[in-house]
Protein backbone atom coordinates (compact mmCIF):
# COMPACT_ATOMS: atom_id res chain seq x y z
CA UNK A 1 0.00 0.00 0.00
CA UNK A 2 2.79 2.50 1.03
CA UNK A 3 4.44 1.90 -2.56
CA UNK A 4 1.14 1.80 -4.37
CA UNK A 5 0.39 5.58 -2.43
CA UNK A 6 3.56 6.98 -3.58
CA UNK A 7 2.99 5.82 -7.24
CA UNK A 8 -0.23 7.17 -7.47
CA UNK A 9 1.09 10.37 -5.99
CA UNK A 10 3.98 10.19 -8.52
CA UNK A 11 1.28 9.71 -11.49
CA UNK A 12 -0.97 12.59 -10.48
CA UNK A 13 2.00 14.77 -10.33
CA UNK A 14 3.06 13.48 -13.69
CA UNK A 15 -0.45 13.69 -15.16
CA UNK A 16 -0.58 17.44 -14.20
CA UNK A 17 3.21 18.37 -15.75
CA UNK A 18 2.05 16.44 -18.89
CA UNK A 19 -1.10 18.87 -19.19
CA UNK A 20 0.45 22.34 -18.04
CA UNK A 21 4.23 21.41 -18.64
CA UNK A 22 4.68 24.40 -16.69
CA UNK A 23 7.30 23.44 -14.09
CA UNK A 24 9.38 21.82 -16.76
CA UNK A 25 9.46 24.97 -19.02
CA UNK A 26 10.28 26.87 -16.26
CA UNK A 27 13.11 25.18 -14.42
CA UNK A 28 14.53 24.26 -17.98
CA UNK A 29 14.36 28.00 -19.17
CA UNK A 30 16.12 29.15 -15.51
CA UNK A 31 18.74 26.58 -16.09
CA UNK A 32 19.80 27.26 -19.43
CA UNK A 33 19.62 30.82 -19.14
CA UNK A 34 22.72 30.00 -15.89
CA UNK A 35 24.55 27.60 -17.81
CA UNK A 36 24.66 30.11 -20.79
CA UNK A 37 25.79 33.28 -18.52
CA UNK A 38 28.37 31.20 -17.19
CA UNK A 39 29.69 30.01 -20.19
CA UNK A 40 30.18 33.73 -21.35
CA UNK A 41 32.08 34.54 -17.83
CA UNK A 42 34.29 31.13 -17.64
CA UNK A 43 34.70 30.20 -21.78
CA UNK A 44 37.92 32.61 -23.55
CA UNK A 45 38.48 31.37 -26.68
CA UNK A 46 37.04 28.28 -26.51
CA UNK A 47 38.93 26.84 -22.60
CA UNK A 48 37.12 26.89 -20.49
CA UNK A 49 38.26 27.33 -17.04
CA UNK A 50 39.57 24.21 -15.13
CA UNK A 51 36.75 22.61 -13.33
CA UNK A 52 34.22 25.14 -14.39
CA UNK A 53 32.13 22.68 -16.14
CA UNK A 54 31.28 20.41 -13.02
CA UNK A 55 30.53 23.48 -10.41
CA UNK A 56 28.32 24.99 -13.09
CA UNK A 57 26.64 21.92 -13.91
CA UNK A 58 25.72 21.21 -10.54
CA UNK A 59 24.59 24.99 -9.77
CA UNK A 60 22.04 24.92 -12.30
CA UNK A 61 20.57 21.34 -11.19
CA UNK A 62 20.34 22.98 -7.68
CA UNK A 63 18.92 26.12 -8.94
CA UNK A 64 16.24 24.00 -11.13
CA UNK A 65 15.99 22.03 -8.30
CA UNK A 66 14.67 24.64 -5.92
CA UNK A 67 12.51 26.40 -8.50
CA UNK A 68 10.91 23.05 -9.09
CA UNK A 69 10.11 22.27 -5.02
CA UNK A 70 8.53 25.28 -4.37
CA UNK A 71 6.14 25.08 -7.60
CA UNK A 72 5.64 20.98 -6.96
CA UNK A 73 4.12 22.37 -3.46
CA UNK A 74 2.84 25.65 -4.77
CA UNK A 75 -0.05 23.13 -6.54
CA UNK A 76 -0.93 21.30 -3.49
CA UNK A 77 -1.06 24.62 -1.36
CA UNK A 78 -3.72 26.34 -4.66
CA UNK A 79 -6.59 23.79 -3.47
CA UNK A 80 -5.04 22.81 -0.51
CA UNK A 81 -4.62 19.19 -1.58
CA UNK A 82 -1.71 18.82 0.47
CA UNK A 83 -4.33 18.49 3.46
CA UNK A 84 -6.69 16.09 1.40
CA UNK A 85 -3.51 13.76 1.17
CA UNK A 86 -2.82 14.12 4.57
CA UNK A 87 -6.17 13.11 5.32
CA UNK A 88 -5.79 9.93 3.01
CA UNK A 89 -6.27 6.39 4.93
CA UNK A 90 -2.29 6.25 3.86
CA UNK A 91 1.10 5.95 5.73
CA UNK A 92 1.76 9.84 5.40
CA UNK A 93 5.93 9.16 4.85
CA UNK A 94 3.93 7.76 1.33
CA UNK A 95 3.00 10.89 0.33
CA UNK A 96 6.47 12.30 0.70
CA UNK A 97 8.14 9.52 -1.51
CA UNK A 98 5.42 10.44 -3.98
CA UNK A 99 6.64 14.07 -4.03
CA UNK A 100 10.26 13.62 -4.16
CA UNK A 101 9.84 10.78 -7.28
CA UNK A 102 8.19 13.18 -9.12
CA UNK A 103 10.82 16.14 -8.41
CA UNK A 104 13.61 13.75 -9.21
CA UNK A 105 11.55 12.49 -12.62
CA UNK A 106 11.32 16.31 -13.75
CA UNK A 107 14.95 16.79 -12.88
CA UNK A 108 16.67 13.80 -14.22
CA UNK A 109 14.35 15.37 -17.04
CA UNK A 110 16.09 18.50 -17.06
CA UNK A 111 19.37 16.80 -16.42
CA UNK A 112 18.82 15.26 -20.27
CA UNK A 113 19.36 18.71 -21.84
CA UNK A 114 21.65 20.45 -19.00
CA UNK A 115 24.57 17.98 -19.59
CA UNK A 116 25.05 18.10 -23.31
CA UNK A 117 24.43 22.03 -23.38
CA UNK A 118 27.60 22.09 -19.99
CA UNK A 119 29.33 19.32 -22.34
CA UNK A 120 28.84 21.39 -25.81
CA UNK A 121 29.76 25.06 -24.03
CA UNK A 122 32.43 24.04 -21.80
CA UNK A 123 33.82 21.66 -24.50
CA UNK A 124 33.49 19.13 -21.24
CA UNK A 125 34.20 15.47 -21.88
CA UNK A 126 31.14 14.77 -19.82
CA UNK A 127 30.37 11.28 -21.72
CA UNK A 128 33.55 9.19 -21.44
CA UNK A 129 32.09 7.72 -18.59
CA UNK A 130 28.32 7.78 -18.77
CA UNK A 131 27.83 4.96 -16.55
CA UNK A 132 29.80 7.05 -13.28
CA UNK A 133 28.58 10.45 -14.44
CA UNK A 134 24.63 8.97 -14.89
CA UNK A 135 25.44 7.40 -11.16
CA UNK A 136 26.73 10.32 -10.09
CA UNK A 137 23.76 12.54 -11.24
CA UNK A 138 21.02 10.67 -10.13
CA UNK A 139 22.36 10.01 -6.49
CA UNK A 140 22.89 13.75 -5.98
CA UNK A 141 19.79 14.74 -7.39
CA UNK A 142 17.90 12.10 -4.86
CA UNK A 143 20.09 13.88 -2.05
CA UNK A 144 19.29 17.29 -3.29
CA UNK A 145 15.03 16.29 -3.67
CA UNK A 146 15.24 14.42 -0.26
CA UNK A 147 16.00 17.24 1.90
CA UNK A 148 14.23 20.19 -0.59
CA UNK A 149 10.92 18.04 -0.79
CA UNK A 150 10.57 17.90 3.01
CA UNK A 151 11.07 21.68 3.66
CA UNK A 152 9.09 22.62 0.52
CA UNK A 153 6.32 20.69 2.30
CA UNK A 154 6.96 21.93 5.84
CA UNK A 155 7.20 25.63 4.15
CA UNK A 156 4.37 25.04 2.02
CA UNK A 157 1.79 27.10 4.51
CA UNK A 158 4.75 29.61 5.16
CA UNK A 159 4.01 33.05 3.80
CA UNK A 160 7.56 33.64 3.23
CA UNK A 161 8.56 30.14 1.71
CA UNK A 162 9.91 31.03 -1.44
CA UNK A 163 12.69 32.88 0.83
CA UNK A 164 13.18 30.07 3.40
CA UNK A 165 13.27 27.28 1.41
CA UNK A 166 16.96 27.59 -0.46
CA UNK A 167 17.70 29.39 2.93
CA UNK A 168 17.37 25.92 4.56
CA UNK A 169 17.78 24.12 2.05
CA UNK A 170 21.26 25.12 0.30
CA UNK A 171 23.33 25.03 3.68
CA UNK A 172 22.18 21.48 4.49
CA UNK A 173 22.67 19.98 0.88
CA UNK A 174 26.82 21.51 0.59
CA UNK A 175 27.75 18.07 1.31
CA UNK A 176 25.86 17.07 -1.50
CA UNK A 177 26.94 19.75 -4.02
CA UNK A 178 30.68 19.44 -2.89
CA UNK A 179 30.42 15.36 -3.86
CA UNK A 180 28.64 15.76 -6.56
CA UNK A 181 31.25 18.31 -8.34
CA UNK A 182 33.93 16.68 -6.77
CA UNK A 183 32.93 13.84 -8.19
CA UNK A 184 31.91 14.93 -11.45
CA UNK A 185 35.45 17.13 -11.76
CA UNK A 186 37.25 13.46 -11.23
CA UNK A 187 35.65 12.23 -14.68
CA UNK A 188 36.83 15.49 -16.45
CA UNK A 189 39.93 14.64 -15.60
CA UNK A 190 42.80 13.79 -18.21
CA UNK A 191 42.55 10.49 -17.88
CA UNK A 192 39.28 10.34 -16.31
CA UNK A 193 39.65 8.99 -12.47
CA UNK A 194 37.06 6.53 -11.91
CA UNK A 195 38.56 5.61 -8.73
CA UNK A 196 37.85 8.88 -6.85
CA UNK A 197 34.60 9.48 -9.34
CA UNK A 198 33.16 6.33 -7.47
CA UNK A 199 34.20 7.32 -4.43
CA UNK A 200 32.23 10.30 -3.99
CA UNK A 201 29.69 8.31 -5.59
CA UNK A 202 29.49 6.14 -3.14
CA UNK A 203 29.61 9.38 -0.24
CA UNK A 204 26.25 10.35 -2.45
CA UNK A 205 24.47 7.13 -2.02
CA UNK A 206 25.06 7.16 2.07
CA UNK A 207 24.23 11.15 2.00
CA UNK A 208 20.61 9.55 0.31
CA UNK A 209 20.38 6.65 2.84
CA UNK A 210 20.72 9.38 5.90
CA UNK A 211 18.48 11.89 4.03
CA UNK A 212 15.57 9.94 3.03
CA UNK A 213 15.63 7.89 5.76
CA UNK A 214 15.64 11.27 8.12
CA UNK A 215 13.19 12.71 5.99
CA UNK A 216 10.70 9.34 6.11
CA UNK A 217 10.66 9.43 9.60
CA UNK A 218 10.06 13.25 10.66
CA UNK A 219 7.54 13.61 7.67
CA UNK A 220 4.35 12.88 9.75
CA UNK A 221 5.18 14.70 12.85
CA UNK A 222 6.19 17.52 10.58
CA UNK A 223 3.31 18.20 9.07
CA UNK A 224 0.76 17.98 11.58
CA UNK A 225 0.05 21.57 12.85
CA UNK B 1 -8.17 -3.00 9.27
CA UNK B 2 -11.34 -1.24 9.33
CA UNK B 3 -12.09 1.00 12.16
CA UNK B 4 -15.44 2.09 13.11
CA UNK B 5 -16.96 4.24 15.92
CA UNK B 6 -20.77 5.64 16.07
CA UNK B 7 -19.24 8.61 18.15
CA UNK B 8 -17.03 11.14 18.07
CA UNK B 9 -16.64 13.54 21.58
CA UNK B 10 -13.98 16.33 21.96
CA UNK B 11 -12.66 16.42 25.45
CA UNK B 12 -11.15 20.19 26.86
CA UNK B 13 -9.99 20.87 23.69
CA UNK B 14 -7.61 23.86 23.71
CA UNK B 15 -5.62 25.28 20.93
CA UNK B 16 -3.18 28.16 20.63
CA UNK B 17 -1.60 29.26 17.46
CA UNK B 18 1.73 30.94 19.17
CA UNK B 19 -0.18 34.12 21.38
CA UNK B 20 -3.48 33.66 20.33
CA UNK B 21 -5.73 31.07 21.64
CA UNK B 22 -7.88 30.08 18.41
CA UNK B 23 -9.68 27.25 20.93
CA UNK B 24 -10.18 27.26 24.84
CA UNK B 25 -11.66 24.38 27.14
CA UNK B 26 -14.51 22.65 24.11
CA UNK B 27 -16.08 20.11 24.96
CA UNK B 28 -18.91 18.41 22.72
CA UNK B 29 -20.11 14.99 21.48
CA UNK B 30 -21.98 14.19 18.28
CA UNK B 31 -23.56 10.49 17.96
CA UNK B 32 -23.84 8.79 14.52
CA UNK B 33 -27.43 10.23 12.51
CA UNK B 34 -26.70 14.01 14.31
CA UNK B 35 -25.79 17.26 11.99
CA UNK B 36 -24.51 19.47 14.03
CA UNK B 37 -24.07 22.81 12.82
CA UNK B 38 -21.23 24.87 14.51
CA UNK B 39 -21.97 28.37 14.27
CA UNK B 40 -20.57 31.94 15.33
CA UNK B 41 -18.68 34.98 13.95
CA UNK B 42 -16.09 35.06 12.25
CA UNK B 43 -12.69 34.03 14.43
CA UNK B 44 -14.61 32.01 16.70
CA UNK B 45 -12.97 28.91 16.21
CA UNK B 46 -15.37 26.78 13.92
CA UNK B 47 -12.35 25.70 11.02
CA UNK B 48 -9.78 25.35 13.85
CA UNK B 49 -12.40 22.75 15.74
CA UNK B 50 -13.16 21.20 12.32
CA UNK B 51 -8.98 21.13 11.81
CA UNK B 52 -8.61 19.05 15.55
CA UNK B 53 -11.72 16.91 14.44
CA UNK B 54 -10.31 15.55 10.96
CA UNK B 55 -7.03 14.92 12.62
CA UNK B 56 -5.15 17.21 10.58
CA UNK B 57 -4.47 20.09 13.45
CA UNK B 58 -3.26 18.85 17.03
CA UNK B 59 -5.07 20.23 20.18
CA UNK B 60 -2.89 22.22 22.35
CA UNK B 61 -4.56 20.38 25.36
CA UNK B 62 -7.52 18.08 25.43
CA UNK B 63 -8.33 14.97 22.90
CA UNK B 64 -10.69 13.95 20.15
CA UNK B 65 -11.83 10.64 20.84
CA UNK B 66 -13.56 8.58 17.84
CA UNK B 67 -15.87 6.07 19.83
CA UNK B 68 -13.49 5.76 22.60
CA UNK B 69 -10.48 5.53 20.51
CA UNK B 70 -7.46 8.40 20.44
CA UNK B 71 -6.66 9.98 17.30
CA UNK B 72 -3.20 8.31 17.01
CA UNK B 73 -4.24 4.64 17.69
CA UNK B 74 -5.67 3.81 14.14
CA UNK B 75 -4.15 6.88 12.09
CA UNK B 76 -4.56 5.82 8.64
CA UNK B 77 -7.65 3.58 8.97
CA UNK B 78 -9.22 6.00 11.24
CA UNK B 79 -8.32 8.84 8.38
CA UNK B 80 -10.14 6.81 6.18
CA UNK B 81 -13.35 7.19 8.14
CA UNK B 82 -13.36 10.94 8.11
CA UNK B 83 -14.72 13.18 5.06
CA UNK B 84 -13.42 16.90 4.94
CA UNK B 85 -14.68 19.82 3.29
CA UNK B 86 -13.07 23.20 3.68
CA UNK B 87 -12.84 26.32 2.72
CA UNK B 88 -10.55 25.58 -0.27
CA UNK B 89 -11.93 22.54 -2.39
CA UNK B 90 -9.09 19.87 -2.26
CA UNK B 91 -9.67 19.62 -5.87
CA UNK B 92 -6.88 19.84 -8.54
CA UNK B 93 -7.96 22.06 -11.37
CA UNK B 94 -5.51 21.03 -13.97
CA UNK B 95 -7.14 17.70 -13.72
CA UNK B 96 -10.71 16.69 -15.05
CA UNK B 97 -13.75 15.87 -12.72
CA UNK B 98 -13.23 12.31 -13.52
CA UNK B 99 -9.60 12.16 -12.96
CA UNK B 100 -9.58 14.19 -9.76
CA UNK B 101 -12.51 11.90 -8.27
CA UNK B 102 -10.34 8.61 -9.86
CA UNK B 103 -7.40 9.55 -8.28
CA UNK B 104 -9.18 9.99 -4.40
CA UNK B 105 -10.72 6.46 -5.15
CA UNK B 106 -7.51 5.15 -5.73
CA UNK B 107 -6.27 6.91 -2.74
CA UNK B 108 -8.79 5.50 -0.46
CA UNK B 109 -8.83 1.59 -2.27
CA UNK B 110 -11.80 2.02 -3.71
CA UNK B 111 -13.67 0.46 -7.06
CA UNK B 112 -12.88 3.45 -9.62
CA UNK B 113 -15.16 2.87 -12.50
CA UNK B 114 -18.19 2.11 -9.96
CA UNK B 115 -17.44 5.33 -6.90
CA UNK B 116 -16.49 7.69 -9.83
CA UNK B 117 -19.39 7.55 -12.51
CA UNK B 118 -22.10 7.50 -9.06
CA UNK B 119 -20.13 10.52 -7.48
CA UNK B 120 -20.28 12.10 -10.43
CA UNK B 121 -24.01 11.84 -10.92
CA UNK B 122 -24.49 12.81 -7.64
CA UNK B 123 -22.56 16.06 -8.66
CA UNK B 124 -24.86 16.58 -11.92
CA UNK B 125 -21.36 16.60 -13.68
CA UNK B 126 -21.60 13.77 -15.83
CA UNK B 127 -21.57 15.56 -18.92
CA UNK B 128 -18.74 17.80 -18.08
CA UNK B 129 -16.91 14.93 -16.81
CA UNK B 130 -13.81 15.07 -18.74
CA UNK B 131 -13.34 18.90 -18.75
CA UNK B 132 -10.52 20.52 -16.69
CA UNK B 133 -11.90 21.92 -13.17
CA UNK B 134 -10.27 25.07 -13.77
CA UNK B 135 -13.22 25.62 -16.57
CA UNK B 136 -15.77 25.38 -14.08
CA UNK B 137 -18.05 27.53 -12.06
CA UNK B 138 -17.45 28.03 -8.36
CA UNK B 139 -20.60 26.44 -7.88
CA UNK B 140 -19.70 23.51 -9.69
CA UNK B 141 -16.96 23.07 -7.86
CA UNK B 142 -18.19 22.75 -4.70
CA UNK B 143 -20.78 19.72 -5.97
CA UNK B 144 -17.84 18.36 -7.09
CA UNK B 145 -15.55 19.11 -4.16
CA UNK B 146 -18.59 17.53 -1.97
CA UNK B 147 -18.68 14.58 -3.76
CA UNK B 148 -15.09 14.16 -3.47
CA UNK B 149 -15.81 14.35 0.31
CA UNK B 150 -18.46 11.23 0.16
CA UNK B 151 -16.65 9.00 -2.04
CA UNK B 152 -15.38 6.80 0.65
CA UNK B 153 -18.37 6.84 2.50
CA UNK B 154 -17.17 8.45 5.63
CA UNK B 155 -18.69 7.81 9.26
CA UNK B 156 -17.37 11.28 10.27
CA UNK B 157 -18.20 14.13 7.42
CA UNK B 158 -16.57 18.04 8.25
CA UNK B 159 -18.03 20.62 6.49
CA UNK B 160 -16.62 24.30 6.53
CA UNK B 161 -19.09 26.22 4.84
CA UNK B 162 -20.53 23.95 2.14
CA UNK B 163 -22.67 25.84 0.86
CA UNK B 164 -20.24 29.06 -0.55
CA UNK B 165 -21.06 29.76 -3.98
CA UNK B 166 -24.25 27.41 -4.32
CA UNK B 167 -27.75 28.86 -6.01
CA UNK B 168 -30.57 28.07 -5.09
CA UNK B 169 -31.49 24.59 -6.40
CA UNK B 170 -28.17 23.44 -5.23
CA UNK B 171 -28.09 24.26 -2.13
CA UNK B 172 -31.43 22.13 -1.99
CA UNK B 173 -29.74 19.30 -3.54
CA UNK B 174 -26.95 19.59 -0.94
CA UNK B 175 -29.24 20.33 2.10
CA UNK B 176 -31.05 16.93 1.07
CA UNK B 177 -27.43 15.08 0.40
CA UNK B 178 -26.21 15.74 3.76
CA UNK B 179 -29.86 14.68 5.36
CA UNK B 180 -29.52 11.37 3.23
CA UNK B 181 -26.17 10.37 4.83
CA UNK B 182 -26.70 11.52 8.45
CA UNK B 183 -30.04 8.97 8.05
CA UNK B 184 -27.55 6.38 6.56
CA UNK B 185 -25.82 6.82 9.68
CA UNK B 186 -23.04 9.12 9.40
CA UNK B 187 -21.91 11.77 11.89
CA UNK B 188 -22.54 15.69 10.19
CA UNK B 189 -20.41 18.44 11.70
CA UNK B 190 -21.24 21.81 9.58
CA UNK B 191 -19.43 25.07 10.24
CA UNK B 192 -20.83 28.15 8.87
CA UNK B 193 -22.23 31.46 10.05
CA UNK B 194 -25.26 31.03 7.43
CA UNK B 195 -28.04 30.73 10.03
CA UNK B 196 -31.05 30.22 7.49
CA UNK B 197 -29.12 27.54 5.73
CA UNK B 198 -28.33 25.80 8.86
CA UNK B 199 -31.72 26.55 10.32
CA UNK B 200 -33.72 23.63 8.67
CA UNK B 201 -30.38 21.43 8.50
CA UNK B 202 -28.97 20.65 12.05
CA UNK B 203 -30.11 18.47 14.33
CA UNK B 204 -27.92 20.47 17.30
CA UNK B 205 -26.45 23.36 17.36
CA UNK B 206 -22.90 24.51 19.00
CA UNK B 207 -22.68 28.22 19.43
CA UNK B 208 -19.04 29.46 19.44
CA UNK B 209 -17.73 32.88 20.66
CA UNK B 210 -13.96 33.76 20.48
CA UNK B 211 -13.48 29.99 20.55
CA UNK B 212 -15.14 29.34 23.68
CA UNK B 213 -18.51 27.03 23.29
CA UNK B 214 -21.00 29.08 24.56
CA UNK B 215 -23.93 27.29 24.02
CA UNK B 216 -24.50 23.47 23.09
CA UNK B 217 -28.86 23.18 22.55
CA UNK B 218 -31.22 21.14 20.08
CA UNK B 219 -32.26 22.90 16.91
CA UNK B 220 -35.53 24.26 16.60
CA UNK B 221 -37.12 27.57 15.28
CA UNK B 222 -35.97 30.94 16.26
CA UNK B 223 -32.07 29.58 15.48
CA UNK B 224 -31.52 33.50 14.44
CA UNK B 225 -33.20 35.08 17.74
CA UNK B 226 -30.85 32.90 20.20
CA UNK B 227 -27.92 33.32 18.16
CA UNK B 228 -28.16 37.20 18.25
CA UNK B 229 -29.03 36.91 21.74
CA UNK B 230 -25.60 34.90 22.51
CA UNK B 231 -23.65 36.15 19.98
CA UNK B 232 -25.45 39.50 18.94
CA UNK B 233 -25.54 40.58 15.51
CA UNK B 234 -26.86 37.94 13.04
Amino acid sequence: MFLKVALLILRKDVAIEAKSREILYTTLFFAVSCILVFSFAFVKEGRAVEDAAAGILWIAIAFAGTLALGRTFERERFGETLKALLLAPAARPAIYLGKLLGVVLLLCLAELLLVPLVALLFSAALFVRPALLAGLLLAGTVGFCAVGTLFAAMLVRARTRDVLLPILLYPITVPVMIAGVRGTAALLASPPDEQVATMWLGLLVSFDVVFVTLALWTFEPLMTE
Amino acid sequence: MMVDFDQVALVDVTRHFGRRRAVSHVSFSACRGEIVGLLGPNGAGKSTLIGIAATLVSPSAGEVRFGGRGARSHGPALRGRIGLLAHELHLYPELSARQNLSFFARLYDLDVGEHVDAALRSADLIDRADDDVSGYSRGMRQRLALERTLLHGPRLVLLDEPFTGLDDRAVGIVTERLKRIASDGAIVLLATHDLDLADGLVTRVLLLRAGRLIADETAGAGLRGRYRALIGGG
